[in-house]
């Protein structure tokens, strides 16, 4: 029983901030929906036992994405009337995408009640139980039969680091580096020195 | 607990509601106390670090200084700015003080004595406090003015780069453990020193770990020296800057929840929990929350200690000490670890 009610508590909110996200004028709140959105679809995760998921939905897209997602849309000077003009223009390519999500739901579906989707244990047999922690049973798949996807993800993710650190490293005039250990390591002998110029000599530094 | 509703005649699902229900109340509210008599030894800390009496008038010793305020603060006019985004100037307090007590439902005071005993309970730990950034950020933006919002901004990066350091040393933690479970994380530490000390800080590899944590712990909380989001001599009072009455006193009460939550990790993480320190039979007649609280009351004052000792940090040097020495270090002790226990215990 209460599984049900939370099953349409946390769906019917992820459902309607969904909505939001799309009809709210102002961005910012768009992307504060987006995060109810993520929250409530970790709770439907809970729900179906894939805790180890729900909370790593929070930490890493609640936590760290959207926050710097925030970050970047509070700064922005968003034009309103400029990003609605464009909006008949791209209608028909947003439909297009429309069907192509739609579609493939249907297809990943129909796999699923086909039944031939291999998960589970390593050699691909039997399913994983209740009694293995969901953070055991995803180790053991991660780390032995998807170990090749698992660090080529990780490698791509390394390029896009490395290119994301090219684009924004440039080299500018103004640009003063800081050495810690140099400054830590003055003394007020070497930094400090006491004149007495006489009048109209001024002192040479 | 649930076993006890159920005594009284309850159908199970009616029994394990109540029972969460006043689970939940026996939580939330001495913490509340707590955080109330908290904020007075913090100040009495202070006073006594500076040869200051600190709060003496209301009550015996003071000790009703903080209801007062309370008081003062309930009767205050709740001032909403004009150009203030209404709606989201209002939930943000909310969100700081929902989140800081969300933490507590999966902390251990005893054996069996916790309110979620769940696997994950360290990850819901660390999910929960990543959500406190929101309030934070939220209140800057809502507020519509300059100084909350530098500091929502230097909030939220400050809380993620510490965030992403303590994540590290959770998973040190995790690793030597071999479970998220905060109970099981408290039972592995039984007698890990020489069969006599029930705590990780006694550990090569892991005291330096515990150190970071207790550094990284002072920054996510926003505590001097890394006070940065409320400088009030650079930022006026920071993202409360604009807040009055109730809508501040739940940012305070939410930070000190926060504070406490901090220190309690530090205890359960590196210092045996609910365990006494050490592995001798007469000391396991005190229970095992009066251990807890003493642990987490001795970091309380380390808190308060550097906070009246230690002058703020810059910000730049702030961003340095995350990213380029507590990450690297981090990082660098996972792989220490992993490949001790690899050596030891796996090979």
């Amino acid at each position: 029983m209460i599984q049900v009610i939370a099953f349409y508590l946390f769906s019917s909110i992820v459902i309607a901030a969904a909505a939001m996200v799309i009809f709210s004028r102002n961005p910012v709140h768009s992307v504060l929906w987006l995060i109810v959105a993520f929250f409530n679809a970790a709770g439907l995760m809970v729900l179906v036992g894939a805790e180890f998921i729900a909370m790593l939905l929070v930490i890493v897209y609640v936590g760290a994405v959207a926050v710097l997602f925030l970050f970047v849309v509070m700064m922005l000077d968003i034009d309103f009337a400029e990003l609605r003009a464009g909006f008949m223009k791209n209608l028909p390519l947003g439909i297009l995408l429309a069907i192509v999500l739609v579609c493939e739901l249907i297809l990943g579906l129909g796999a699923y009640q086909a039944g031939k989707v291999e998960l589970g244990t390593p050699d691909g047999k039997a399913a994983i139980t209740d009694q293995v922690p969901n953070i055991e049973a995803m180790g053991q798949l991660l780390y032995t039969k998807y170990v090749f996807l698992f660090e080529a993800a990780g490698l791509i993710l390394l390029v896009a680091m490395i290119g994301a650190i090219v684009l924004t490293h440039r080299k500018t005039f103004s640009q003063r580096r800081q050495n810690i250990g140099q400054q830590v390591r003055r003394r007020p002998e070497e930094s400090i020195r006491n004149e007495q110029p006489e009048v109209g000599q001024g002192v040479e530094i | 607990m649930t076993a006890f509703f159920q005594s009284l005649g309850m159908s199970y699902e009616w029994a394990w509601f109540t029972a969460t229900i006043a689970g939940i109340l026996l939580i939330a509210l001495p913490l509340m106390l707590a955080v109330a008599m908290v904020i007075y030894v913090d100040r009495k800390v202070l006073g006594a670090i500076m040869l200051r009496r600190g709060p003496n008038v209301v009550g015996p010793f003071g000790l009703l200084q903080s209801f007062a305020d309370g008081l003062k603060v309930f009767l205050q006019e709740t001032i909403i700015p004009s150009a203030a985004n209404r709606g989201l100037f209002l939930i943000a307090p909310i969100i700081t003080f929902t989140v800081a007590l969300a933490a507590w439902a999966v902390i251990p005071f005893n054996a069996g004595a916790v309110l979620a005993d769940i696997n994950v309970g360290l990850l819901y730990v660390l999910a929960i406090s990543s959500l406190g950034v929101y309030g934070v950020v939220i209140s800057g933006w809502a507020s519509n003015s300059k100084y909350p919002f530098f500091s929502a901004m230097r909030a939220a990066a400050q809380m993620i780069s510490y965030e992403v350091s303590i994540g590290f040393i959770l998973v040190c933690v995790v690793l030597w453990a071999g479970t998220f479970n905060l109970n099981g994380i408290i039972e592995g530490q039984r007698g890990h020193g020489f069969g006599i000390v029930n705590a990780y800080a006694f550990n090569l590899l892991l005291f330096p770990m515990w150190v970071l944590f207790f550094i990284s712990s002072l920054a996510e909380t926003a505590r001097a020296p890394f006070d940065l989001t409320e400088a009030e001599s650079e930022l006026v009072a920071g993202y409360q800057t604009e807040y009055s009455s109730m809508s501040f006193a739940l940012f305070w009460l939410g930070e000190y929840a926060n504070i406490l939550l901090m220190c309690m990790l530090n205890a359960i993480l590196f210092f045996g929990g609910w365990l006494p320190p050490f592995e001798w039979e007469p000391l396991y007649m005190v229970p095992g929350w009066i251990w807890l609280f003493a642990k987490t009351f001795f970091f309380f004052f380390l808190f308060s200690w550097i906070w009246a000792t230690v002058p703020r940090f810059r910000y730049d040097q702030l961003m340095r000490l995350g990213w380029k020495v507590f990450l690297p270090l981090s990082l660098l002790f996972i792989f220490l670890i992993s490949g001790y226990l690899m050596l030891t215990r796996w090979g």
